[in-house]
């Protein structure tokens, strides 16, 4: 195995083109897990903690700028107001150790269907920025999960940064497990309201081969929010039209029976997780609230 | 490989290094530290936390070569490191050269294996350094990511409640006992 140790991107850039099947490492929180498990032997290791750039974050009128290496702490300390759907979801990644070395570029590089980061970029819209010597270009994050651990990138190429559009209104992020600490999601959920278009976007983890939006669900309960003309009004969400969002969200899900949990469970789980955020969410546009990150003071609040 | 940084304040280097071996490796088998415990190997059980330029890390996920020019405080330099802070080390035959998070381990009797106990340590201290009147809430999420087998965590917290309120103590003053709040948390996982 080789250590390979670019000081800058663009010699990042030139290593990958060089040894496309080198293997990229940050925070190490999943590929020094492969290493020590004797289940990944890769000849070329690349640490990206000297890159500079990776490690930044940049706030723009409408979206950040976020370097691929930027832990989740600092999504957390730094980014709530702006990223409130991701900044929730860093919260609940790992442990405060995890979070210190994890960051959104590499859950992204591992694909997971299980990645926590997935679902609140999904919801709040963002773009992967990749780039190779032969030029860079942006992906959006629908089309980047291509397959359970697959992603969009070509063999040459690094993800640079993510763009993710800032909140213009609440944003939740749910997800299960048997504690809140160092669990991988059984199923995750995230949804964002979207004022400005009257729109709102679900997204969901682990349920699937690939996180995934549920469009059928974004499209009937926008359509049934407009209706009613609840964006304007003061009213709660019908309880008729919080279940079918809900339904529609299970109805989204293809899991599978795994030692998380069994399929069944799965999209059960979605659906709760679906209601409830929901409700708090519109709970917190109601209240002129733009924020979601309103319940990680003194534990997550049970979903 | 050769990998150089710099441990408990002092300039370490370690020579054949594998490409693929991690920092608590390095630490425990080439720079005979061996505080830092190796139990899961992937981030799970926090008894290999350490500090890297700061920040509590697993050093089973840390590449040696990443830590090539970095700073790392292990489990055997928290009575430095407390030092530097203007922490006063326990006195006593028994207790000299340790730091008061490790003195208030010892007098809350939080150490039962004690296998865990250096990661905790590591993660408590931070915990206080950066927030000396930590709420439950505050010390549970802190210590999340570390496991302790013999499921003492009752002891842990009162040990960290201790050593919180000590820290929080003007110089001189007497130390509180660790008794009266053991009882106050809520049992169960963090």
């Amino acid at each position: 195995m080789e250590f390979l140790r670019p000081a800058s991107w663009q010699e990042a850039l030139a290593a990958k083109a060089e040894h496309p099947s080198a293997v990229p490492i940050a925070g190490g929180t999943d590929v020094m897990v492969e290493i020590n498990f004797d289940q990944r032997r890769p000849g070329w290791l690349m640490d990206l903690n000297r890159v500079p750039e990776l490690h930044e974050w940049e706030t723009g009128e409408d979206s950040v700028r976020l370097g691929a290496s930027v832990p989740y702490s600092r999504i957390m300390e730094n980014l709530r107001a702006e990223l409130p759907g991701l900044a929730l979801a860093a919260h609940t990644v790992g442990s405060p150790q995890i979070r210190n070395r994890g960051s959104v570029g590499g859950n992204l590089g591992a694909a997971s269907p299980a990645g926590d980061s997935h679902p609140p970029l999904l919801t709040a819209g963002a773009e992967v920025e990749a780039e190779s010597v032969r030029g860079s270009r942006r992906i959006p994050v629908e089309e980047f999960f291509t397959g359970v651990k697959r992603n969009a990138l070509a063999e040459d190429e690094l993800i640079k940064y993510v763009h993710i559009k800032k909140a213009t209104g609440p944003q939740q992020f749910s997800k299960i497990g048997t504690r809140n600490a160092m669990v991988i999601a059984v199923c995750g959920f995230s949804v964002a309201l979207h004022p400005e278009s009257r729109r709102v976007r679900a997204a969901v983890a682990s349920a699937a081969p690939t996180p995934f939006r549920a469009t059928e669900a974004e499209d009937f309960l926008s359509a049934a929010l407009d209706e009613e003309g609840l964006w304007d009004s003061d009213r709660i969400v019908p309880p008729s039209v919080a279940r079918r969002f809900a339904e529609l969200c299970s109805a989204a899900c293809k899991p599978i029976d795994d030692v998380r949990g069994s399929a069944a469970y799965r999209r059960h789980a979605v659906g709760v997780m679906a209601r409830r955020t929901l409700t708090w969410v519109w709970e917190s546009y109601r209240n002129g609230g733009r924020g979601g990150a309103r319940n990680d003071e003194g534990g997550t609040r049970c979903a | 490989m050769r990998v150089t940084f710099t441990v408990n304040g002092r300039r370490h280097e370690a020579d054949d290094v594998w490409e693929g071996e991690s920092l608590l490796y390095v630490l425990r088998e080439r720079m005979g530290l061996p505080g830092s415990k190796n139990a899961c190997e992937q981030g799970e059980c926090g008894s290999c936390t350490v500090r890297l330029d700061g920040e509590s890390v697993c050093a089973c996920l840390v590449a040696a070569g990443q830590v090539e020019g970095r700073e790392v405080v292990t489990v055997e330099g928290l009575a430095d490191l407390a030092r530097q802070r203007g922490e006063t080390p326990a006195e006593g035959a028994a207790d000299a050269g340790l730091s008061p998070v490790q003195k208030a381990f010892v007098d809350a009797g939080a150490v039962q294996c004690g296998f865990c106990t250096p990661g905790l340590l590591v993660a408590a201290d931070e915990l206080i350094e950066h927030n000396a009147s930590p709420s439950d809430a505050d010390i549970r999420e802190a210590l999340s990511g570390n496991l302790c087998r013999c499921t003492g965590y009752e002891t842990i917290l009162d040990a960290v409640r201790l050593a919180a309120a000590r820290t929080g103590q003007p110089a001189g003053a007497g130390a509180p006992d660790a008794g009266p709040d053991a009882g106050t948390s809520q049992g169960g996982a963090i």
